[in-house]
């Protein structure tokens, strides 16, 4: 039946507020923490969200009635209390297939965290959680190689990986820079990598220190008769020298690349995904600036939200945080967003700040990347959390070597290999970390020396944002 | 402040990926990683390679996979038999994962004499 205009200012409650909605499974679901102005209802605080993210604005118009708002509008169907936070409460919303572009995560987020975020009647504002529909995740081009696809062209198994970013991060000279790579490796890391800030400034221009870090790589490998690789910083400021850079790389016979999904942006990391899938070659995800964006547990994004987004997006290997080191991270909480890069299907697990259900299909899994301060005593605790699944890398815990950083990785290479065993024998990594790291230095003085070196840097700090829970 | 007659030098080695950092598995630290594999749930396999073919990713199929093998005598059986037959070469183990579509254990159980 034909509705009847009737201009002006309503309530956003009488249109987006559906408590008896049962969201579909083609719908895209996603769960704010919000944090209304003094006097504003909770109902009509969640239907504003909803508006504001999906179909509505501020007034009625008339050329709504022109198309089916009840098909394309965006729901608030559900609110729920935040355990231990008075002034907020979980909005849970649901928005038709059809509000966003095929495989744009870009679109999704332009939506979703759009103008929302400014809004008036609104205090504070913090998207949780996303649940992206199975027919959404089909469309999107997803990890360029994937875990399994990397493992067999790097021809390692049956453990984490081990990487290392080069330092000091800024001021090398590209010849100077590629030997601290070649040390590094034939030490017995398998990778390593460019510091997120190295782009290509006066004292290392980009072609110098691909041209020697492919010298580094080609050498160790050589010498020591596995694979080795390094992952070649490719963010630059305008799309056009960013492929340059990464054509370079190929060209150079490079296994991988890298790039920074946030301060590159979504499109730029879409692109240079699409690009890695062609020429299969491998990539590196950093993450500057999700701090920003994630750490305040009122407002911003949750990185699990984030780590969703470049999962479909596209990336072989993501920064995850490392619980240990010197970088926040609760552990339970890192231990559902590591689920969400891997995994094919992850359920609902509030005790992880898992929302939802979320269905990979066939979407190839990301390696968690657990990097900033950490060393040698923290090998067994990091197996344990990250499983073989991951990179762990260990910057200043393999160049802060009193030896060097060939003993360095060494060190790192028989502490990972002993706690790997270990677990396969059953044994129990964190209880027994000391024996198990202990008995292995007794045949390697690198990993003797590491020990003693590091043997009393703690990171022991509050963790900022913390899961709410009872 | 570490002295240069105190600091060690790191020699280069060829080494073999998974556990070749580690000296040589006993016969019972091997055999703790067959149980693990089986527990798993994984498939035993066995390769061998001359070992101036070791970088080669396919290395010379040692039968077929041991599907359904979950004995662990048996695959410790198969490794000794692979090792009389092809005593120069290396000799590894896989524990192939049909879920994940690789190889959850890869370790090299017997060097070859010429490495």
């Amino acid at each position: 039946m034909a509705k009847k205009y009737d201009a002006g200012v309503k309530e956003y409650r009488d249109v987006y507020w559906a408590a008896d909605y049962v969201p579909l499974d083609t719908d895209l679901l996603a769960c704010f923490k919000v944090t209304p102005q003094d006097g504003v209802p909770n109902e009509e605080a969640a239907a504003a969200v909803a508006a504001e993210s999906s179909t509505g604005t501020w007034s009625t118009v008339w050329s709504e009635l022109l198309t089916d708002m009840e098909f394309y509008k965006g729901r608030a169907y559900r609110i729920e209390d935040v355990p231990g936070d008075k002034e907020a409460f979980y909005a849970f919303i649901a928005y038709p297939l059809d509000l966003f572009e095929e495989g744009s995560v870009v679109n999704v987020l332009t939506s979703l965290v759009g103008n929302v975020f400014g809004f008036k009647a609104i205090k504070f504002l913090r998207l949780e959680d996303i649940r992206f529909p199975i027919a959404f995740v089909k469309t999107c081009l997803g990890p360029p190689s994937g875990i399994q696809v990397e493992r067999d062209k790097l021809n390692k198994y049956g453990r984490p990986m081990l990487g290392c970013t080069i330092k000091p991060k800024l001021g090398l000279s590209a010849k100077n820079y590629g030997r601290a790579v070649y040390e590094c490796l034939r030490g017995g890391l398998d990778l390593t990598k460019d510091d997120e800030n190295v782009n290509s400034q006066p004292f290392m221009r980009w072609q110098n220190r691909f041209e020697f870090v492919a010298m580094a790589v080609e050498k160790a490998q050589a010498e020591t008769g596995e694979v080795k690789g390094h992952y070649l910083n490719v963010t630059a400021n305008t799309p056009e020298e960013m492929y340059e850079r990464a054509d370079f790389a190929k060209d150079l016979g490079q296994p991988v690349i890298m790039h920074d999904f946030l301060t590159g942006g979504f499109t730029a990391n879409g692109g240079l995904a699409a690009w890695c899938r062609k020429h299969g070659i491998l990539l590196h995800i950093h993450r500057a600036m999700h701090a920003v964006i994630d750490r305040n547990p009122k407002h911003g994004i949750h990185f699990r939200v984030l780590a969703k987004c470049l999962r479909l997006s596209g990336g072989d290997h993501l920064h995850t945080g490392t619980v240990v080191g010197k970088l926040e991270g609760d552990r339970a909480s890192t231990l559902g967003y590591v689920d969400l890069l891997r995994e094919s299907f992850v359920p609902e697990d509030r005790r992880r700040g898992i929302f939802f259900d979320q269905d990979w299909g066939s979407m190839p899994g990301v390696f968690a990347v657990a990097s900033g301060g950490i060393h040698v005593w923290h090998m067994p605790a990091l197996v344990n959390i990250f499983g073989d699944d991951s990179i762990l890398q260990f910057g200043g815990g393999t160049q802060g070597h009193p030896w060097g950083n060939a003993a360095g990785a060494a060190a790192n290479r028989v502490a990972l290999e002993a706690c790997v065993k270990a677990r396969n024998e059953g044994r129990e990594l964190e209880k027994e970390s000391k024996d198990i790291m202990e008995g292995a230095a007794r045949n390697s003085p690198e990993l003797a020396v590491a020990m003693e070196t590091w043997k009393e840097i703690k990171f022991e700090f509050e963790t900022v944002d913390k899961l709410d829970l009872n | 402040m570490i002295s240069n007659n105190t600091m060690g030098d790191y020699r280069t080695t060829q080494t073999l990926e998974t556990f070749s950092f580690l000296p040589p598995l006993t016969q019972q630290e091997v055999h703790d990683q067959i149980a693990y594999m089986i527990a798993e749930g994984l498939t035993p396999a066995i390769e061998h390679e001359d070992p101036s073919k070791a970088t080669s990713y396919y290395w010379t199929m040692w039968k077929l996979p041991f599907f359904g093998e979950k004995d662990l005598n048996a695959v410790v059986a198969e490794l000794e038999s692979c090792h009389r037959t092809y005593p120069d070469h290396h000799v590894r183990l896989i524990g192939y994962d049909s879920y994940t579509q690789s190889q959850g254990v890869c370790f090299v159980v017997y060097r070859g004499k010429t490495w």
